[in-house]
């Protein structure tokens, strides 16, 4: 199998850098090329990454809490610098406060993500995403 | 006694030093104008017979040579992301001691390739694309590059998967064309030693004899590398050290001259703070930049457009009427040298503000960001607040009767964000003799270290017209 490539990343002014180490580590397993970049990653810092390294997706990680307001624009941006339809996912403590899951899976739909991955999900969940939607495997 | 000469062919002033292996000391030091319209040898001649009237007349038992002369070494590069491939490849040029015209991101346009013809490089630097990442962009850029007319070496140093390709388009009578590693071969690793061993051997092997400056193969052993790199390799050994003697640890270097000013920094430059995140692309340990725009004379503009008329003002003490008039002077004569107070007091403020601007340039910077629970700290580029030595050359710096005072206003009135140092001390090379040392290193370490710590911050009598 070809590897693809994908660039990950904690969001933001977000410090939380255990889950990302891990999630490194779960793709890598599962044969995919991963450039990790760590905690406190603007947008620009992802989609150069992805321009060098001619990445297929880009994983956000959001813990803190404010991943909404950090990845508002981020789909124009990536258009604007060359990565037209680049696979986007975000995942981590994205739900803040008592919102239902759907709402909040909803607006970053509408801001331009594949996929929203709510707390807890395992790695696992996003390794057969990734299959799917950039090897065809289901 | 165990005499080596060495020689610096610089664009103005090709300098001699004489040093004696033995006892590990400067014999003597001359110099004499570069002469290369007709000849480089002619000025090289000069110089030698004033340092022989010194010595009266010594055998050498080697002798080594760098140079500037000619423009020194002129680069073009390009690369695909501003921040990273074609960061990385203007550090390696820059490092191997070139000076780089332009540097080109993304996709070459036509344009961008008559804009080349016109500057004409020595050497072209084609990146791009970390290994088995983008190749779609440097195969682009090879394929206008190969339509370039004139004729110049390119180094290929991108993205591997590209490089076969990328060599069968370019490679011809007048592009001569080299692979080598890539010099980003991951995001934000750089890697850049390979590149610039290879600019090197192209240094040698072509431009100095299509330069002119090695006619008498015989009299120089060889022109060895051009001087920024012989001086980045004498700082680096003086701060390293060998197993025998010490080095000073890490250091800076501020090369301030007419056209341009030269930073290097021999340091880390990790964050000092565990709390501070490190980002973007990891420099080299040993950098050097250069600013293309800031210099006492040619680029004195520059100087006034990066700091502002209002803070030369400020420095020197003069009314606008004055420091306007003596900047329109200078820029119609580049050798007006200062004559009275006020001038002086202008020349002194515009090199503060010079070393200011370099400095700012090549140091890192510090990012505070707000949240809710505090602020958090990300670091891009080197970190130097705590390099404690700056080591200062060129005209302005080592005539001057107080370079302390040019260095502690220099790093006066800027940002918190900037990384640069935050209480350095001023060592001044009078007697030019960095060049010289990076050379020798090659040769004899121990000597070279020797004599720099001796030397290096004292005086050396340099001779000459
Ligand atoms: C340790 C910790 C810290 C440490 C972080 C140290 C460090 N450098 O790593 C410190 C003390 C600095 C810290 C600070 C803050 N923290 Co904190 N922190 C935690 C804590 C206790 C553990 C985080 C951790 O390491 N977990 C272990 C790893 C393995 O899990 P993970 O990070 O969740 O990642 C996994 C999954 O989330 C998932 N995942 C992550 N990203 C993605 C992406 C995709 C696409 C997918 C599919 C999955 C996925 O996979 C990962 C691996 O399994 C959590 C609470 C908790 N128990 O989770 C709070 C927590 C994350 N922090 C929180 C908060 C609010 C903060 C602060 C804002 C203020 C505060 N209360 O202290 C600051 C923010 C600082 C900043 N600028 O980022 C909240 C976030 C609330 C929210 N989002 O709604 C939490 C949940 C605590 C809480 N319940 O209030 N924190």
């Amino acid at each position: 199998m070809e590897k693809k490539t994908i660039v990950i990343g904690v969001i933001g002014a977000d410090v939380h850098a255990v889950g990302i180490q891990i999630l490194y580590y779960a793709f890598s397993e599962a044969g995919f090329n991963v450039v990790n970049l760590g905690v406190m990653v603007s947008q620009e810092e992802y989609i150069e990454a992805a321009i060098e390294s001619n990445a297929e997706a880009i994983v956000v990680s959001s813990l803190y809490g404010h991943g909404e307001l950090d990845c508002q624009g981020f789909r124009e941006k990536c258009e604007e610098a060359g990565l037209e339809g680049i696979l986007l996912y975000v995942g981590g403590n994205i739900v803040v406060g008592k919102q239902p899951f759907e709402d909040v899976e909803k607006r970053f739909k509408a801001m331009g993500f594949d996929r929203v991955f709510g707390p807890g999900t395992a790695p696992e969940t996003t390794i057969d995403a990734l299959k799917e939607d950039l090897l065809g495997i289901k | 006694m165990q005499a080596v000469l060495l020689i610096d062919f610089g664009s103005t002033f090709t300098k001699l030093t004489a040093v004696d292996l033995e006892e590990r000391r400067i014999l003597a030091a001359a110099q004499s104008f570069t002469t290369v319209e007709s000849d480089v040898m002619q000025g090289f001649n000069c110089a030698l017979e004033i340092l022989q009237e010194q010595l009266g007349g010594v055998e050498f038992i080697k002798r080594l040579a760098c140079s500037s002369a000619a423009g020194g070494l002129r680069m073009v590069a390009s690369g695909l992301v501003p921040s990273l491939t074609a960061k990385a490849a203007k550090l390696a040029a820059f490092g191997a001691g070139a000076k780089v015209i332009k540097t080109f991101s993304y996709e070459l346009t036509d344009e961008d390739i008559d804009v080349i013809d016109d500057i004409a490089p020595d050497i072209f630097l084609l990146t791009g694309g970390t290994d088995g990442g983008n190749v779609k962009v440097i195969q682009h850029n090879a394929g206008l590059i190969a339509t370039a007319k004139k004729p110049f070496p390119i180094v290929i140093a991108g993205n591997r998967s590209a490089a076969k390709v990328c060599h069968e388009v370019i490679a011809s009578d007048i592009h001569p064309t080299y692979i080598t590693e890539n010099v980003m071969p991951e995001l934000n690793r750089l890697n850049i030693a390979p590149a610039q061993a290879v600019i090197r051997e192209i240094f040698l092997d072509r431009i100095v004899s299509a330069k002119g400056l090695s006619h008498e193969k015989a009299l120089i052993e060889g022109i060895i590398m051009p001087t920024p790199a012989s001086v980045l390799a004498a700082l680096s050994l003086l701060s390293k050290g060998t197993e025998k003697t010490e080095g000073i640890g890490e250091i800076m270097c501020a090369d301030l001259g007419g056209a341009t000013t030269d930073v290097y920094s021999i340091a880390k430059g990790y964050p000092l703070n565990p709390s501070v995140m490190l980002s973007g692309l990891r420099e080299p340990f040993e950098k050097r930049s250069v600013e293309g725009d800031i210099g006492m004379r040619y680029s004195a503009k520059g100087i006034v457009d990066a700091q502002g008329l209002e803070e030369i003002i400020n420095i020197s003490g003069l009314s606008k009427e004055e420091a306007e008039n003596y900047l329109s002077e200078i820029s119609k004569d580049k050798s007006r040298l200062p004559s009275d107070n006020k001038t002086k007091a202008m020349d002194f403020a515009l090199a503060a503000l010079a070393i200011r601007t370099a400095l700012i340039r090549h140091a890192g910077e510090l990012e505070r960001i707000y949240t809710p629970s505090g602020a958090v700290y990300k670091q891009q580029g080197k970190d130097l607040t705590g390099i404690d030595k700056i080591i200062l050359t060129g005209g302005a710096l080592v005539h001057s009767d107080n370079p302390q005072a040019i260095l502690d206003i220099a790093i006066s009135n800027i940002e918190e964000s900037s990384l640069v140092p935050r209480n350095p001390k001023a060592i001044v090379d009078r007697g030019y003799i960095l060049s010289a040392m990076g050379l020798l290193s090659t040769y004899d370490e121990e000597s070279a270290i020797n004599i720099m710590k001796q030397y290096i911050g004292g005086h050396v009598d340099r001779t000459g017209q």
